[in-house]
């Protein structure tokens, strides 16, 4: 992969690397730093591996206060930084820069409060997504966004990118999830948004700051939503004998009142990977698959699955099977959430994200395999379907450069197709880099100029992450940073 | 205020705002004005109200969505939704009745901007939370868009969210896309009678923490009680504590049962059931906040973490009389308290101040909203960051300048 260009670094920051690293090693004590080249290789790239920078520097802090240390230091030096959870990425939103500094906050990962009555947790921004339900599933709650690399990837990460999941449907993304947070801005200030109650008042700076995708500030801390469980959940494969006819199905399954927890959609490629990784039963007979779950007590379950397999006959499913029990329904969930590392075991792949209209799915479908059969590439979809959230996997060989560039072109008409049904460039991954270019399919020069004047009001020397986001030919508002700076 | 305009399209808007910007006139910004007793007093010399961009045009049953422009009445879009099977699920308040206006008034820009949600907030989200996409025009004149039609989308930063509750002091929105949801096909309420403020929060907090989804939670004095509609209610002479539970009819009958049984187990015994009929009056009632009604007293807008709730209450008691409705398990309060200069804001901000949250002052005379801080005093940091996004959008300040707060 090559087509995204990456701005060359600042050759006088790079010269000065002994120099900032003995400064910081000065200010933070022993631990902090990682200078070494090995110590710094394993965090020359994210989840989009194709791309890699080896950074300047790597900092570990502890503490919000050390974060303010470094960030106030990188800003008075003019440094840019990096902000990183675990580096789960797939947009290349942690990809560093060799004139950056990456501040990773993965050794801030402590649970600070449960708080039941109130339904809320406290936690420090390195925690895991899946280490805050687990610290609160004792009681019979959870922290509802659930992303496939919950186990690994960070609540930091998932604030930057306004993380999704196969259960938001019935949830919510990160930004419905959140109370309140801890920031340190680039000049070392800590500002606090939120808390315990809800609904920030003033303007909504929540609402922004989650999806910045670590462009305002670095989250340090922050309050989260936890909910009780439900009694129980258990999902329905539908197989059907057509991409169309699933797709028909989950309208007409939105369309009637239900709203499950989750419709995941897999076509058949994906499909028969998956089983072979996770044994979950999925049919292997059919060209489309639907995992419809539910949530309420025994019966509440067992009459909404009725009602589903009743509104899915029209659409003739081959295959009605609902879960047994919990062994199944595990083993079907980590079908589905092992997708992605599953296909990665028989083939390099490109991950897509954009999200379209429900009604518009069929003939996205249809566009999809054409674009991919025209440039000679195979694909598997495996999509939140509630939502129109689409993952088109295109498979391709990473030692082919043909192949390579052949997928990103192959990727950047798929998102262009998202855009023009009415849809988005990303529902969950983020811009990062990979989108970076495409911000002009979807937004304005106007809209463009507006959202890089936010990013002024809260980084006025555009220090963090630089690169991402916005296109790297699109003017900044050149009254931008002093205005920002002069309010 | 001398003329009130009414843009047809965005483009007019646009229009309009730049030659108010040229000539630095501020603009008062409204939808059907049913706010406008609300937030510190202007001194505009334009009005630009949203109420001829009117219209749905984009309504998707099947895929939830609904896209309707600024100055759309909120009557026209539930009606339409209604008419579907469908409904806004954060359930707006209408602050019309209580602020000295009529009901039924508020256009559906008014609701976003102002993120004015109802009792089901706590199940559902807020205003805030069923925003997809805006179009709007800010302070440069300048047409713009975020978001879009689709729930799932980070494409950019969330501007379109990151406009709820600006009261459109950033821009004049125009079109609002937002997520609807299926009616309930049945609901229930359990009422609870004569709880203290405290047990009735335990209570609350108690029902939201089973897995029965109670969709509502309120609390009533005595006193306000008794100045409910319906009858068998306002007469009991004891505090109401009103929980709700929506779904289709076999879940709501088993999941009432449940609830009982569970609360029963925790202590709490005595209670009422309300039945579809009565629950949908009961609810609908809190909506327009009918016991809190336009008159001489004060109203406040208290958001905290539940448990705090009667902490805060009770804290200011000991400095003035004052009514509470608890919302939200006990984290939204709305207290009644009598007129004075101040309108008490220094006890109640202190008690806010000990306890966390933040408080709005959202029903006075003009005088005392121009005189004391209508929206909850910032943080440093976060002023000079809502400074600078105000900037940001609207440089010369002449959106609804000084509504929100004196310095910007």
């Amino acid at each position: 992969m090559s087509l995204i260009r990456m701005p060359e670094p600042d050759l006088g920051v790079v010269a000065r690397r002994d120099v900032i690293v003995k400064d910081l090693e000065k200010l933070l004590g022993p631990g902090v730093i990682i200078a070494d080249e090995d110590g710094r290789r394993a965090y020359e790239t994210d989840a989009l591996t194709a791309y890699t920078r080896m950074p300047l520097a790597v900092a570990l802090p502890r503490s919000t206060s050390e974060v303010a240390t470094i960030l106030k230091y990188c800003r008075d030096n003019s440094i840019k930084v990096v902000a990183r959870g675990a580096g789960t990425s797939l947009c290349g939103g942690a990809l560093p820069a060799e004139d950056a500094i990456v501040v990773s906050v993965s050794k801030m990962n402590r649970v600070l409060e449960v708080d039941y009555p109130n339904r809320l947790a406290r936690v420090e921004s390195g925690i895991t997504n899946l280490a805050i339900s687990g610290a609160v599933a004792k009681e019979g709650f959870f922290y509802a966004p659930d992303p496939s690399s919950q186990l690994a990837c960070t609540l930091a990460g998932n604030l930057a990118m306004n993380s999704g999941g196969a259960h938001c449907l019935k949830y919510g993304v990160t930004t419905n999830n959140v109370l309140g947070i801890k920031m340190v801005l680039m000049t070392g200030e800590i500002v606090e948004v939120g808390g315990g109650h809800l609904d920030s008042e003033g303007f909504d700076l929540m609402a922004l700051i989650v999806g910045s995708e670590g462009q305002f500030g670095i989250v340090t801390e922050a309050t989260v939503r936890i909910l009780r469980a439900a009694e129980g959940a258990r999902p329905m494969l539908l197989g059907f004998s057509s991409s169309e006819a699933a797709g028909r199905c989950v309208s007409a399954i939105i369309g009637s009142g239900i709203i499950p927890v989750a419709i995941e959609f897999m076509d058949k490629p994906a499909i028969h990977v998956c089983e072979s990784f996770a044994k979950a039963g999925y049919p292997l007979d059919v060209e489309a698959l639907l995992i419809v779950e539910v949530e309420g007590s025994d019966t509440e379950i067992s009459r909404l699955l009725e009602q589903i397999a009743e509104i899915a006959g029209p659409f003739k499913p081959q295959t009605v099977v609902v879960s047994s029990g919990t062994d199944q329904s595990a083993k079907i969930w980590k079908g589905r959430k092992s997708a992605f590392g599953a296909i990665g075991r028989i083939s390099d792949y490109y991950c897509m994200d954009g999200t379209i209209p429900l009604g518009r799915l069929p003939e996205v479908l249809l566009a999809i395999s054409s674009i991919c059969a025209s440039r000679g590439l195979k694909v598997a979809n495996i999509f939140h379907a509630g939502d129109g959230n689409l993952h088109p996997l295109i498979l391709y060989d990473a030692n082919d450069p043909k192949q390579s560039v052949a997928a990103e072109h192959a990727g950047n008409e798929i998102l262009k197709l998202c855009v023009d049904v009415g849809g988005c460039l990303t529902g969950e991954h983020g811009v990062g880099i990979e989108k970076r270019d495409l911000m002009g399919l979807q937004f304005t020069p106007t809209d463009l100029a507006l959202q890089m004047r936010i990013k002024s009001v809260f980084d006025p020397s555009w220090l963090l992450n630089p690169a991402k986001v916005f296109p790297l030919d699109t003017p900044r508002p050149s009254d931008a940073q002093a205005e920002a700076e002069a309010a | 205020m001398y003329e009130t305009l009414k843009p047809a399209t965005a483009w007019e808007l646009a229009g309009m705002i730049a030659t108010c910007r040229e000539r630095r006139l501020p603009i008062d910004v409204s939808g059907a004005g049913s706010k406008r007793a609300i937030g510190r007093p202007m001194q505009t010399a334009v009005t630009v109200s949203t109420l001829s961009m009117r219209g749905i045009p984009l309504y998707e049953p099947s895929e939830l969505v609904m896209s309707a422009r600024a100055g759309t009445s909120l009557s026209q879009v539930e009606a339409e939704l209604a008419s579907r099977n469908q409904m806004l699920a954060f359930e707006p308040i209408d602050l019309g009745p209580a602020t000295g206006g009529a009901a039924g008034q508020q256009t559906i820009g008014g609701v976003f901007a102002a993120n004015l949600s109802g009792a089901r907030r706590i199940a559902a989200g807020a205003a805030r939370d069923h925003l997809l996409g805006i179009k709007g025009v800010n302070g440069r004149a300048e047409e713009f868009k975020s978001g879009g039609r689709v729930v799932k989308n980070v494409t950019g930063y969330d501007v379109a969210r990151g406009l709820t509750g600006s009261w459109g002091t950033l821009a004049v929105l125009t079109e609002v896309t937002f997520k609807v949801l299926p009616w309930p096909e049945d609901t229930a309420t359990i009422i609870f009678l004569g709880l203290t403020d405290e047990l009735a929060t335990e209570l609350m907090q108690t029902a939201v923490g089973t897995p029965f989804e109670v969709s509502g939670t309120v609390h009533l004095s005595a006193g306000l009680a008794g100045r409910l509609r319906h009858d068998g209610l306002k007469s009991l002479g004891t505090s109401l504590t009103a929980l709700r539970i929506e779904n289709f009819t076999p879940s709501v009958k088993y999941r009432r049962d449940s609830l009982r049984e569970h609360l029963k187990v925790a202590g709490f015994v005595k209670a009422v059931d309300l039945d579809a009929h009565d629950s949908i009056a009961f609810w609908n009632e809190l909506r327009q906040l009918s016991v809190l009604p336009h008159g001489q007293k004060l109203l406040w807008r208290i958001s905290t973490t539940p448990g705090k709730g009667p902490r805060i209450v009770a804290a200011v008691r000991r400095h003035m009389e004052a009514e509470a409705l608890y919302d939200w398990s006990g984290g939204l309060i709305w207290l009644e308290v009598p007129a004075t200069a101040d309108a008490g804001a220094a006890d109640i901000r202190r008690a806010v101040a000990t306890h966390g949250g933040h408080a709005t002052l959202i029903r006075a005379e003009s005088a005392v909203r121009a005189a004391v801080d209508v929206f909850h005093p910032m943080a440093p940091a976060v002023e000079q960051l809502s400074r600078r996004l105000k900037t940001a959008f609207d440089p010369d300040g002449i959106l609804n300048p000084g509504r929100m707060y004196t310095q910007f």
